[in-house]
């Protein structure tokens, strides 16, 4: 999936995922996609519920070898 | 940097029912599911992901100089979260440490009483989960029941009473949280019991626990006699001790009774569990305290963390204990039953020996509440 920027999250414990996530979004534009690599298991629900209360729609996640990647497209 | 509070702190104040504020910022899926309960513990929810541009969604809850003790899963996100508030000019603001990773594992210990003979009961309160665990103390000897995985905890405790553990009972397989009995046996060298029939499928050797065969704690002192009482499994066997207690593992608790269906034989089990509730336990004397294996509503746990009841005012206020009526019964416990507990069925496995999950996986498996109650 093409991804606009590209942001490693990975050996990182919550809360920061999230928090370097939403900078990331900050610097997109509405429609560009963010492609988030982690490795703390917590994110899959809190990118998930985070995403939806900012209307940001995730339009694919993966899980490989521990590391989940995620595609979350800008409102 | 705001401040910190351990687990044991916190439990001091929920056992002593002391007006409490938590401010729990993990996402609202997984505060819905399972948070901590007290009876004078206020609640508040809001996801730390949505205070991270300022607190004012919660501005308007919180008082400038207010206690304030904020939760996440693990604690790193409460730690970010406390300190912003502190910044807002708030000045008693405390992260829990550990989370909930670390509340799910406290374990307190509450004085029930004296035995005969100078020995003591206590009983361990998981206040994370409400599972209630047994410490009986006589002579210099030891017996536990219903332990946790955290078992360290009954060690240390057992050398500070300059006791040594000898006897390590489970009143049933246990399907909602990972039993540390065959694992502290092996350590102090005690004996492991398990009731034969639900441990048709272990791979470890046990005791057999069989009503009628007492055990002895501290010579010759305490006794403790199972009582065989299936429902809640085909198993299930209750303990007197000390003519006194009734241990009554997961078949009846203060304000519910068991539920049949964990392992998946509810038809067959309701009726072990009416005749346990209805005509077993009848027969016994009704001064005997009840102590149950599990509590599942903040009210049930009384001033300074005590979890029981006289058996027979049970028969006059428990709503499960109402029903007289055979298929009114069997009714109210198949269509009252709760969803089943987080990971049950690995749970089962883990507690029969034939799955080994790391200590990490071990935690994840028991994350939410126990479950083990219907409430008629």
């Amino acid at each position: 999936m093409e991804a606009t920027k590209v942001l490693d999250a990975k050996g990182l414990a919550c809360p920061m995922p999230i928090v370097k996530t939403k900078k990331g979004m900050n610097e997109i534009n509405s429609g560009d996609v963010l492609e988030v690599h982690a490795t703390d298991k917590g994110a899959k629900n809190d990118l998930t519920a985070w995403a939806k209360s900012g209307g940001h729609e995730i339009l694919e996640n993966t899980e490989e070898d521990g590391v989940l990647k995620f595609w979350i497209k800008k409102a | 940097m705001s401040k910190t509070i351990t687990t044991k702190k916190l439990a001091k104040k929920v056992i002593n029912h002391e007006e409490t504020l938590i401010l729990d910022v993990r996402n609202t899926d997984e505060f819905d599911n399972w948070k901590i309960e007290g009876e004078k513990v206020e609640v508040i929810n809001e996801p730390y992901f949505n205070l991270l541009d300022g607190i004012d969604p919660i501005a308007d809850k919180l008082q400038k100089d207010q206690e304030i003790i904020v939760v996440c899963a693990k604690g790193g996100s409460s730690e970010m979260i406390a300190d912003f508030i502190e910044e807002a000019g708030y000045t008693n603001v405390y992260s829990l440490e550990g989370g909930m990773k670390a509340w799910s594992e406290h374990l307190e210990p509450v004085k029930i009483g004296d035995l005969s003979d100078g020995g003591s009961l206590y009983q361990f309160v998981r206040l994370g989960k409400g599972c209630l665990s047994y410490f009986i103390v006589s002579n210099g000897e030891a017996a536990i029941v219903d332990a946790n995985r955290m078992i360290d905890i009954y060690e240390d405790f057992s050398k500070e009473q300059g006791a040594q553990i000898k006897h390590v009972i489970d009143t049933h397989l246990h399907a909602d949280h990972i039993s540390g009995g065959r694992k502290l046996a092996e350590k102090v060298e005690g004996e492991y019991y398990l009731p034969p029939k639900d441990a048709t499928e272990v791979t470890f050797d046990y005791t057999p626990l069989e009503d009628g065969k007492d055990i002895i704690v501290g010579n010759t002192s305490v006794q403790v006699q199972p009582v065989y009482s299936p429902g809640h499994t085909i198993g299930s066997t209750s303990f007197i001790v000390d003519d006194t207690y009734l241990l009554t593992g997961d078949i009846l608790f203060v304000k519910s009774i068991g539920r049949p269906d964990l392992a998946g034989l509810v038809e067959d089990w309701v009726g072990d569990l009416r005749n346990t509730l209805y005509s077993r336990y009848k027969e016994l004397s009704e001064d005997l305290m009840v102590l149950p294996a599990h509590y599942s509503f903040a009210e049930e746990l009384g001033k300074g963390g005590k979890v029981s009841a006289r058996l027979g005012d049970l028969y006059g206020r428990n709503s499960g204990l109402q029903v007289e009526d055979e298929n009114e019964f069997r009714k109210m416990v198949t269509e009252n039953l709760p969803p089943q507990p987080n990971a049950y069925e690995d749970i089962r496995k883990t507690n029969m020996g034939k799955i080994t999950p790391d200590t990490d996986k071990q935690k994840e498996m028991e994350t939410g509440p126990n479950r083990c109650a219907v409430e008629g």
